[in-house]
């Protein structure tokens, strides 16, 4: 196993919003180290010229008429809320 | 052997039903009572209501007595992968995360399948978030394969292909983002169709991979395939990458073409790596083709050793926003210990995500941060456009390609313990998806020790008929589809 | 040292369309929490975005009104951060392909004085792309409540170049840009429902200087007299901070505009990494030239266009084009009733719009839309007076009358006594006899076709009875002789 010299956990894990332990950070690193080491023989490929496929059958203008149409009730959208009040849902106060 | 209602095809039940030699209650009965035998050792399902089953099947009963029967899929129950949609019913992705989360919508697929009149029946195990090739990336355990307890059953879908090897359903969906509907099939005996991306909707699938993923069958019969598939594909407003196309008959044209095809067999497929057996039984289907008059030949797919790397870069990419939106705070695992509302965010995703999961947001986040888009993600993408360009330049020649599904037949439960390892399942499969081709993987006989082996049929885009056609006409000739574990 | 400002704008004006941008339950504001929702403005597991066509004609409008280029081929990207308000924690946008590239804003700076026009200038564009709005944040002392309902609502984010220098530059920008969206029935741009919203990036340099200073975003600018207050605060906080030989960070600062003072708001703990990339749920927009033109022909004329037309055909001075020009309805109205009066009396219409018309419309708290004054009622007020039939002492209050009854001003005229005589009709035929004999040139072009030249003739007819003749009257009339 190898770590990947480039690969910041900690920041990485930041962006993510994901608390990792100590233990998880150090087996992460290892583990995609590895991984990026396979990927690093991407950059063997000559792409000069090359497109990116963004989707495999590329569509375009898909969309659909401006006609609105009833949702969910106030209730069914909170039916799966952790927390709520007042038909809103509730965490603890966002400071900017 | 097949005796057993529930080992019995769509094909065969549904006449069983509209002769009412069978109702779609004894059926459902037979089908709840073999799950609640076996599922024990299986463990196929998250969960079941089999209420809410009973009383599908009631209403399919009722519509047949009144002679309002909506053809042959009435009555027939059918399993879900637990990351499609069913108004009402759990939604959990085998995660955590959504242990408590029940959907109020349905999938475009479940609202079609509703609308034929089958039967939906129980949430299949996965791994978590579709997340794997082993189905041990669950949050409520693994699931065993039918053929061997002590062996993976393949995944992601793994619960889809075992509980069908296990008589616990007649048909499932699964999903399938790097091979995961073709590979568990392998692994299972059965059979597992992924479609053309684009043909089936997507939306109530939980995203993986947007790109990628694509919604199939699982069943025992190409015929049953081209049942399922005619059910559910077609054009969905409610996706923006669902295609307009006409559809065929695809059970008329799977039972009817008897082709001869010219087939490819890509060099870079039977490498290092492949197990012997696995070998030696698509060998034996290659030379079964080619005693049917079709023509063999072989092709190159030259960027076929990049597929790896480009799959895990867009996929995790992909992934890694997909995934953001399970945080605690509209649905989903909130922690308790959250103090403040970043907090919830660190926390509820450590505490509801399994490690699999969290490696690849990792992997997808980083690959996407400043700095290391352009050389992962974009070249990615444009090496996407590569091996895109491969296979289409292969149907230049050939029909369809033909390949091993999996280099190896069900591995087992803890034997994959490092992921680079297991991500190398899907090596036969993964190209499929970033070209967005059709392909399906059809039983091919049996390894010594008595595991099932999938041949992999690819297809042009949208040549699903012809795909159904070739296994169907395999089938025909060769008995593995048959063949039923012994539980 | 003299110091030069550089301020540039990002504003987000919601789209007023039926349904959202990327699916189609409805929009709207002023809904109890959480009732305009559904699976997918929730971000629900396997839901999946579908542009709205009415959304993507709106911003190609505003597009085409500011002069921009319409990218024949945009696509959506998604911008990736957390925030309890973005249900999916990444925000549908544009990154690298905006629908619209470059254009600008027409403006006009403050004249000499109220009354003068002043110069005007155009504010180049950097982009104007499509978006989507996030959801509400209400908060109490601990917590913080959120409401979805505007999540999905369609966002153009029009981003100027950094090419104003003043707050009244700023303010002038802003007023000229909501007065376009407006006009183009883009959007209300009610900036007390969040319709329109603003952000300002403001730095400063010696003058002279080309370099760009340090930049400051000032953010929460809710009302567009706080965009200019709040612009003039921190131009003036930062020449303060330099003269006292400090230095200016990049920060970002929260303006409070009821005590007119201004916060930073502390660096943000984490940095941002958008981590852009394209979103695979949605397909690219390819935009044509039949599209393009359709678009074209339903925008309207733009207010600085329409002063000009306005001066022109009208000879309108700048202190009733200045007001006629920025309401749409109110310049309809006008031309309504100039159309009936000719251009020859357009003055007379735009004072009495202008004065009486929109004092009783601001009393009454009704737009022009509403008032039971018609353009023609007004039209024929103007033809009385001019043709002397009433008092002009009375015109004022056959006017107030006008605007409570909705009756025609010749029916209040002699409800109320205030026509300058009585008259019969041997007389008034007569008089039309003499109108038709002195005038051949009007009656030729009458009857060659050109019927608006028989108000030549009313003319005569109403000085000849002192005012006194029913203008319905002399009409008929008239064309009763003419015909035969
Ligand atoms: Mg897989
Ligand atoms: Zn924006």
């Amino acid at each position: 196993m190898s770590t990947a010299p480039d690969l910041d956990i900690e920041h990485v894990a930041k962006l993510a919003r994901l608390a990792l332990t100590a233990e998880e950070k150090a087996t992460f690193s290892a583990q995609l180290g590895d991984v990026l080491h396979h990927i690093e023989q991407l950059a063997k490929v000559d792409v000069t010229g090359v497109e990116p496929t963004a989707h495999a059958f590329p569509l375009v203008n898909v969309w659909a008429e401006d006609v609105a149409r009833s949702g969910l009730s106030a209730e069914a959208a909170l039916r799966n809320a952790p927390v709520q009040r007042d038909h809103m849902v509730v965490v603890p106060k966002v400071v900017e | 052997m097949a005796t057993d209602l529930f080992y019995k095809t769509i094909a065969e039940l549904g006449c069983l039903l509209e002769t009412k030699a069978i109702s779609s209650a004894e059926l459902t009965q037979a089908v709840i009572a073999r799950t609640k035998a076996v599922d024990g050792k299986i463990k196929a399902f998250n969960s079941f209501d089999e209420a809410d089953a009973l009383a599908q099947a009631g209403a399919s009963d009722r519509r047949r007595a009144a002679g309002d029967a909506r053809g042959i899929l009435d009555g027939i129950p059918i399993g879900l992968k637990d990351v499609i949609s069913a108004a009402g019913q759990p939604l959990t992705a085998s995660s955590r995360m959504l242990a408590n989360f029940v959907s109020p919508y349905d999938a475009t697929v479940t609202a079609r399948l509703k609308g034929a009149g089958a039967v939906i029946w129980g949430r299949l195990n996965c791994d978590e978030f579709a997340m794997g090739s082993s189905t041990e990336n669950s949050a409520f355990g693994p699931t065993a394969n039918p053929w061997d307890f002590s062996r993976v059953p393949g995944g992601s879908s793994g619960g889809s292909s075992a509980a069908l090897a296990a008589g616990e359903a007649i048909a499932t969906l699964g999903s399938d983002t790097g091979g995961s509907i073709r590979q568990p099939a392998a692994l299972c005996g059965v059979l597992g169709l992924k479609p053309t991306y684009g043909l089936v909707s997507r939306y109530g699938l939980i995203a993986f991979a947007s790109s990628l993923d694509q919604i199939g069958p699982l069943t025992r019969t190409a015929e049953d395939a081209a049942i399922m598939l005619g059910a559910i594909a077609g054009h969905d407003p409610l996706d923006s990458t669902s295609f307009k196309t006409d559809l065929p008959d695809y059970r008329a044209e799977a039972t009817t073409r008897r082709g001869p095809w010219r087939l490819g067999i890509p060099k870079e497929y039977f490498g290092a790596g492949l197990d012997p057996e696995v070998n030696a039984a698509v060998e034996q289907a290659i030379a079964f083709y080619r005693g049917h008059g079709c023509e063999i030949k072989e092709v190159s797919l030259p960027h076929t050793q990049y597929c790896l790397d480009t799959y895990y870069i867009i996929a995790t990419a992909e992934a890694s926003s997909n995934l953001a939106r399970y945080d605690g705070i509209r649905y989903g695992h909130r922690s308790k210990d959250a103090t403040d509302a970043l907090d919830i965010y660190f926390k509820s995703r450590a505490e509801g995500f399994g490690a699999e999961v969290k490696r690849r947001i990792i992997l997808g986040t980083y690959v996407l941060s400043s700095g290391y888009y352009d050389a992962f993600y974009l070249r990615a993408q444009k090496v996407r456009t590569l091996i895109r360009q491969d296979f289409l330049n292969a149907y230049k020649e050939v029909d369809a390609l033909l390949t091993p599904t999996s280099p190896m037949p069900a591995f087992k439960i803890g034997e994959k313990s490092d992921p680079l390892a297991l991500y190398l399942c899907d090596i036969y499969t993964i190209g499929v998806n970033l070209a967005g081709l059709p392909a399906l993987s059809v039983p091919c006989g049996f390894t010594g020790g008595g595991l099932p082996i999938g041949l992999q049929l690819i297809g042009r885009p949208f040549d699903e008929a012809n795909l159904l056609a070739m296994a169907h006409t395999y089938e025909q000739a060769h008995g593995w589809s048959r063949r039923c574990p012994v539980l | 040292m003299n110091y030069e400002a550089v301020i540039g704008l990002e504003v987000h004006v919601q789209v007023k369309t039926n349904s959202k941008v990327f699916t189609r339950v409805a929009a709207g504001y002023g809904q109890p929490p959480n009732t305009l929702t559904d699976p997918v403005v929730l971000a629900l597991p396997g839901t999946l975005p579908v542009m709205n066509k009415a959304a993507l004609d709106a911003i190609i409008k505003a597009g085409l009104m500011l002069g921009c280029e319409i990218a024949p081929v945009c696509k959506w990207d998604r911008k990736n951060y957390f925030y309890p308000d973005s249900p999916k924690n990444y925000q549908i946008s544009q990154y690298d392909q905006p629908i619209c590239v470059g254009g600008s804003v027409e403006i006009e700076l403050p004249g000499a004085a109220r009354n003068v026009m002043g110069e005007h200038r155009r504010v180049p564009l950097a982009r104007i792309h499509l978006e989507e709005d996030v959801g509400k944040l209400n908060h109490f002392a601990t917590e913080s409540l959120v409401d979805y309902n505007r999540a999905g609502t369609p966002l153009m984010e029009i981003v100027s170049d950094p090419a104003m220098h003043s707050a009244e530059e700023a303010y002038a920008y802003l007023t000229s840009l909501r007065a376009t969206m407006i006009y183009g029935g883009i959007s209300d741009c009610d900036m007390e429902k969040g319709q329109l919203r603003c952000d300002a990036n403001i730095s400063i340099r010696p003058v002279g200087e080309t370099k760009l200073g340090t930049k400051v975003e000032l953010k929460n600018l809710n009302s567009i007299s706080f965009v200019r207050d709040g612009i003039a605060h921190e131009i003036k906080r930062q020449v303060a901070v330099l003269e006292r030989g400090g230095a200016l960070v990049q920060e970002t600062r929260d303006y409070d505009g009821q005590a007119g003072t201004s916060q930073s708001l502390r660096s943000k703990e984490m940095a941002h990494d958008y981590r852009y990339f394209p979103d695979p749920d949605l397909m690219p927009v390819k935009v044509d030239d039949a599209w393009k033109s359709r678009i074209k022909g339903e925008c309207p004329e733009l207010p600085f266009a329409k002063q000009r037309r306005f001066f022109e055909t009208y000879q309108l001075p700048y202190t009733l084009t200045s007001v006629l020009v920025w309401d749409r309805e109110l310049a309809d109205y006008f031309e309504s009733a100039v159309k009936i009066v000719g251009t020859g009396k357009a003055q007379a219409v735009g004072n009495w719009i202008v004065n009486d018309l929109l004092r009783e419309l601001g009393q009454a708290h009704v737009g022009v839309t509403e008032t039971k004054v018609s353009p023609a009622h007004l039209a024929e007020l103007v033809e009385l007076i001019d043709a002397g039939a009433i008092l002009s002492s009375g015109a004022k209050e056959i006017f107030i009358e006008m605007f409570a009854t909705s009756d025609a001003p010749s029916a209040i005229a002699d409800r109320k006594g205030l026509r300058a005589a009585a008259t019969d009709s041997g007389e008034l035929e007569q008089w039309c006899r003499d109108a038709i004999a002195a005038n051949a040139k009007a009656v030729a072009e009458f009857k060659a076709g050109k019927d608006s030249a028989i108000n030549a003739l009313k003319g005569p007819v109403m000085k000849a009875s002192k005012g006194k003749a029913d203008p319905k009257l002399v009409d008929a009339t008239l064309r009763r002789l003419l015909a035969s």
